[in-house]
């Protein structure tokens, strides 16, 4: 190869590279919408949350972000007296805190919720019950995910 | 009219514990994304999810955009006596969707 075919491509490859640069346009960050504890105190209204009686059954690893099997069991008789009233689940990095509420009763009979979620990145999670005698109790989890949501079109 | 599957017993005992699972087909927009022309694809969600049974409300739940497409949603309920359940998804531009599936306990 000549010198005058090295330059040549050397300056393709060059220009390829700015272009490459050009289309990696920085996009506008996403103003997150308040931080983990304070979507927990929103919740919670304030009141102490102890840990236990709720467990997050998830993948500790993610391969796909835009759609995570997650299930939320609250241990609790759920009779009249003794139910869970409200199961939330809240992440810590995606645009929202908020990812699902659900509101049950004694007429669950079980409560055991399970849905699909969005992951952005790799992060932590956190589900809160709140039970019919007013106390609140929660788990977390670190979740890794490999590809994110929001980002590829599903 | 959104595809819905709803899957449980047809039949349940007095007293036992009949897992409902639920899936709708919806985009669940979420509006932080953006389309092929670069724009951001405007929001569109489902933002509740309600099952009575009945008549009476015995699980509800409030969606955000962190919720994946076509939501899928279990829950349990306590089979009491023979009855509708009546599944319904509202959301934004109007979107309103309701189901009903007969529940035989024996």
């Amino acid at each position: 190869m000549s010198s005058l075919q090295m330059i040549i491509k050397r300056r393709t490859l060059l220009s390829a590279g700015a272009a490459i640069g050009t289309l990696l346009v920085v996009r506008p960050a996403r103003a997150a919408e308040g931080d983990l504890p304070s979507a927990i105190k929103a919740f919670t209204s304030g009141a102490p949350v102890q840990r236990g009686r709720v467990k997050i059954d998830i993948a500790p690893l993610v391969e796909n972000g835009n759609t995570v099997p997650i299930t939320v069991h609250v241990t609790s008789p759920m009779s009249a007296a003794d139910h869970v009233l409200a199961v939330t689940v809240l992440n810590e990095k995606n645009p929202q805190r908020d990812v699902i509420t659900c509101r049950l009763g004694p007429r669950a009979g079980r409560a055991d919720v399970s849905t699909r979620i969005r992951l952005a990145t790799s992060q932590q999670l956190v589900a809160i019950a709140q039970m019919s005698d007013g106390s609140f109790w929660s788990d977390s989890v670190d979740v890794i995910v490999t590809l994110a949501a929001c980002i590829e079109t599903p | 009219m959104a595809r819905a599957l709803i899957t449980m017993p047809k039949t349940a005992k007095r007293g036992e514990i009949v897992e409902i699972r639920t899936l709708i087909a919806h985009p669940m927009e979420t509006g932080y994304r953006a389309g092929d022309d670069g724009q951001l694809v405007p929001r569109n969600l489902i933002r509740r999810f309600s099952c009575r049974y009945e008549g009476e409300l015995v699980f509800s739940a409030e969606l955000f955009p962190a919720v994946a497409a076509n939501p899928y949603i279990t829950f349990c309920t306590l089979a009491t006596a023979t009855g509708t359940l009546q599944f319904s998804w509202e959301g934004d531009g109007g979107f309103s969707q309701t189901e009903n599936v007969v529940l035989t306990v024996t």
